[in-house]
């Protein structure tokens, strides 16, 4: 084995940057991720504080606006795009048997595309003006909606960092996509046809795909929108007759998938983690691809029920309404199915197991929220109030979140060789998870109250201060979790138990090979019979392939 | 309600699986073999397929129903006409039928309907009384329509419920339902222009020598502005600036000495005037009754 086949010179930066490694590129846009994360959260951070009670001025307006704006814009592109793209990228390869990603210079290229597009948007808070043509970073919400975007209402060049610095970084994400996708269907080793790869596997390629649906969109009318502000076009500019609406459909036929694309790689890890830690096959493989492959169509066809408050005709409304109930089915099916991995298991609570669960019930309850708002009625009440907040916390926060916690706890002992430390995993994850609960839970209640989001105050006795008080002390009780994280981790790196190979007696290919990984992945290649080659391996008399 | 119903079942029944299986199947620590492995079973992922798909429908078909009850476009009976502009960031209110315009507040008579035309004049708002019904957004270039009726006697907060910008928080909406009569009374001074009262401190003339006529319009005194709100009946609103601080003189010097200490950023002007100004335009302005 060559120990260093890129670079002449040693030096550890050098081979790092210059790197076309499937595992180091994944590992850096985890590591960009987790970095962002604790950006994002610090800006959430100051947006609880703000809003602890009425009337507060810790911060300004405008800083608020741009905080919320950053915090959204941070959590979707900076942080849930890189952690997936970076699992997606180290653990394909390994699941499916392959050396590395089918074009790995894309690959770096794509990386590095999403880095300077990350460092860009923050270089806005020393660069860039706002709305009101002070300082500071992009205040127009994660969606910037038209007119608000044109430059009569946004004179700054804010909005113009928030534009460049997410077309670099989704340029990045699609090219990705597109090495995603020709890895899965073309490198897969010897005998692993389409349904008998990992279930990962799966999810990651109906993820791909939607991200190459979805995204070029947001890049279009990216570029459509600089258009109108740095070379005078009209495509949005309401004052010479644009219709604004134009942007929401576009930005939602991007936006609803993007929901989508976030949460696949979670359904991702949690399909992994709960079989192992139930020590039962996945539950029903062939309905999850199914499933997966609805959810992808539907997810195309459900965007304007982000729009139901904006004057659409009965009939466009039922469509939407209806779609998005639909999409319901899969997403249940899913849910159903790990409940059934789980019925009759020998279920071991391992962190990442802890982490699995609490992503099934959590995300359970985001789904249902979801269906309320599907009701058109009674969106017209709650769109646009602190209940869609709560809800797509849920969705990604008890969801997303919990499921990349399962994955770091479950899959970080195969990356560095280290594991984690159990008890402090555990108290991370008590500590999350009643931060979580009790930040997002009131947010339902204050919404239903009348709290509409994004508003930098909200007044006295309109029965609001009780609500958002529990959330920022939620706020507070995350800040334990999160810290004992990252203390996890640094301890870990230096002083973690050594994992071996199999530390969690799983089935997957990955877990085939050293931790870390060598970096060619694999001595020889391996050729497989099923779904779960080491179960065959560790139950020669009863191997899996006999029941697929 | 028939969706909570639904989500209140289908909630309890996910939850109680999950937890149960979670108690019932924990690892005991002594266990030699693996569990037995189930691969699937096809009866039982149909029947959650299928039923899932049941009550998807059964959603569907009851919410289209009240999607076309609800229709919003087509007044009701008998309603009063309301012309709703959202700008950065206060509300206007034009009574079309009744012929006068107003601000932030908006009047209606106890038990009758009310006809809302939504537009904007520069970005996105969303006009929402949660009381009273949902929410529905002003967009440029475009008129919704909303319509509602307050049955109670009382004051109903609100607020815009679309970012639209920097002082999005302080777009408040106030919804003053009266009786009849009550609502007669209002709407006749309503119509009537400014009050000619005598200003022995000079602020009619300071008012008319500044630039506040630009952008504001007193009927009777000065109609060339139209950007802001009209000041015509100011003493009549509980609130200024579409419910950011309440009506008082100290509230309108303030106001005045500088706009952005009560609403930062908005879209009125510090002018710099002396004390001696602020005092004579706000004994004016305390005379628009
Ligand atoms: C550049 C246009 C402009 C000028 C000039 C201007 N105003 Fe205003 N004024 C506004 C706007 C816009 C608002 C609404 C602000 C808001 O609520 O966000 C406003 C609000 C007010 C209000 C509160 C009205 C209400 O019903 O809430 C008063 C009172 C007022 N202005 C008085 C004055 C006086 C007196 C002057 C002259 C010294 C003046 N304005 C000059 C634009 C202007
Ligand atoms: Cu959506
Ligand atoms: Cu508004």
């Amino acid at each position: 084995m060559i120990d260093k086949p890129y670079s002449p010179r040693s030096s550890k930066l050098h081979e790092w940057v210059t790197t076309a490694d499937h595992k180091k590129l994944g590992v850096m846009y985890i590591v960009c991720g987790i970095i962002y994360l604790i950006v994002a959260g610090c800006e959430a951070l100051m947006i609880r504080w703000q809003l602890a009670v009425p009337e507060n001025d810790v911060l300004s307006a405008e800083t608020y606006n741009a905080f919320f704006t950053m915090h959204g814009t941070t959590m979707i592109f900076l942080v849930g795009m890189p952690i997936l793209l970076g699992a997606a990228n180290y653990f394909i390869p390994l699941m499916i048997g392959a050396r590395d990603m089918a074009f790995p210079r894309l690959n770096a290229f794509g990386f590095w595309l999403f880095f300077f597009g990350g460092l860009l948007l923050y270089f806005s808070f020393l660069g860039g003006q706002g709305l009101s043509g002070e300082e500071g970073a992009p205040d127009v919400g994660w969606f910037a909606y038209a007119p608000l975007t044109s430059t009569t209402f946004s004179p700054g060049s804010s909005t113009d960092y928030w534009i460049i610095s997410l077309f670099v970084a989704g340029m990045g994400s699609i090219m990705t996509a597109i090495n995603l996708v020709t890895t899965i269907l073309t490198m897969r080793c010897k005998g692993m046809t389409l349904m008998k790869m990992p279930i990962f596997a799966w999810m990651m390629l109906v993820d791909a795909i939607l991200i190459l649906i979805a995204l070029p969109t947001l890049t279009a009318i990216q570029i459509m929108l600089l258009l109108d502000r740095q070379f005078g076009a009209h495509f949005f500019d309401a004052q010479a007759g644009a219709d604004p609406l134009i942007w929401q459909h576009l930005f939602w036929f991007f936006g609803h998938p993007e929901v989508y694309i976030l949460i696949l790689p979670g359904f991702a890890f949690v399909s992994e983690v709960t079989p192992v830690f139930s020590r039962k096959v996945l539950f029903g493989y062939p309905l999850m691809v199914i499933a997966t492959i609805s959810i992808g169509f539907i997810a195309l066809g459900v965007w304007a029920h982000h729009m139901f408050a904006t004057g659409l005709s009965p009939t466009v409304l039922a469509y939407f309404s209806g779609a998005t109930f639909l999409i319901g089915v899969p997403t249940g099916m899913k849910i159903f199915n790990w409940i059934a991995t789980l019925w009759g298991g020998q279920i071991r609570f391992a962190t990442p197991m802890l982490f699995a669960v609490g992503f099934i019930a959590m995300f359970t309850i985001g789904g249902l929220t979801g269906i309320m708002l599907a009701v058109v009625p009674m969106d017209w009440q709650l769109s646009d109030t602190y209940f869609v907040v709560g809800h797509f916390h849920f969705v990604l926060f008890g969801g997303l979140l919990f499921a990349i916690f399962s994955g770091f706890f479950y899959w970080f002992p195969k990356v560095t060789g280290k594991m984690l430390n159990e008890t402090l995993g555990k108290w991370q994850f008590w500590f999350l998870f009643a931060g979580f609960l009790l930040t997002f839970g009131p947010m339902h209640f204050s919404g239903f109250e009348g709290m509409p989001r994004r508003i930098y105050t909200y007044m006295p006795n309109r029965g609001l201060e009780f609500y958002n008080m529990l959330s920022s002390i939620g706020a507070v009780v995350q800040i334990f979790g999160f810290g004992l994280f990252v203390v996890n981790v640094l301890h870990s790196l230096r002083k973690g138990k050594p994992a071996g190979d199999d530390p969690w007696d799983a089935w997957t290919l990955e877990w085939s090979t050293t931790s870390p990984p060598p970096p060619w992945n694999f001595a020889t290649i391996p050729s497989i019979a099923s779904r779960r080659p080491l179960w065959d391996t560790k139950h020669p008399d009863d191997p899996d392939w006999k029941y697929e | 309600m028939l969706v909570f119903g639904v989500i209140g079942i289908i909630f309890v029944i996910t939850q109680g699986a999950l937890v149960w299986s979670l108690i019932r199947y924990r690892a005991k620590g002594n266990e030699i073999t693996e569990p037995p492995q189930i691969y699937g079973s096809n009866p039982i992922e149909l029947a959650w397929t299928v039923i899932p798909i049941l009550i998807v429908f059964i959603l569907f078909l009851v919410t289209t129903r009240t999607i076309y009850s609800l229709d919003m476009q087509e007044p009701p009976e008998g309603a009063l006409r309301v012309k709703v502009t959202g700008h950065q960031w206060w509300w206007e209110f034009e009574y079309p039928d009744l012929d006068f315009v107003t601000a932030g507040e908006l009047h209606v008579p106890k038990g009758v309907p009310v006809f809302l035309d939504l537009r904007s004049a520069d970005v996105i708002h969303s006009f929402w009384v949660p009381r009273l019904s949902g929410k529905t957004d002003c967009i440029p270039n475009r008129e919704n329509h909303l319509w509602f009726q307050a049955d109670e006697i009382g004051t109903w907060y609100g607020q815009c419920a679309e970012f639209c910008g920097t002082q999005h928080a302080k777009m408040l909406i106030r919804v003053i339902s009266e009786e009849e009569s009550e609502f007669e009374a209002w709407v006749a001074n309503q119509k009537l222009d400014a009050p000619q009262v005598p200003t022995p401190l000079n602020g009619k003339e300071m008012f008319l020598s500044l630039a506040c006529v630009n952008c504001h319009n007193v009927n009777g005194i000065m109609m060339q502005g139209g950007f802001a709100p009209n000041l015509t009946h100011l003493m009549s609103r509980d609130t200024i600036a579409s419910g950011a601080a309440e009506n008082t003189p100290e509230n309108l010097k303030k106001w005045l000495r500088d706009p952005n200490s009560i609403k930062d950023e908005c879209r009125m002007p510090n002018m710099m005037l002396t004390e001696t100004q602020i005092d004579s335009l706000v004994e004016f302005l305390t005379t628009l009754k």
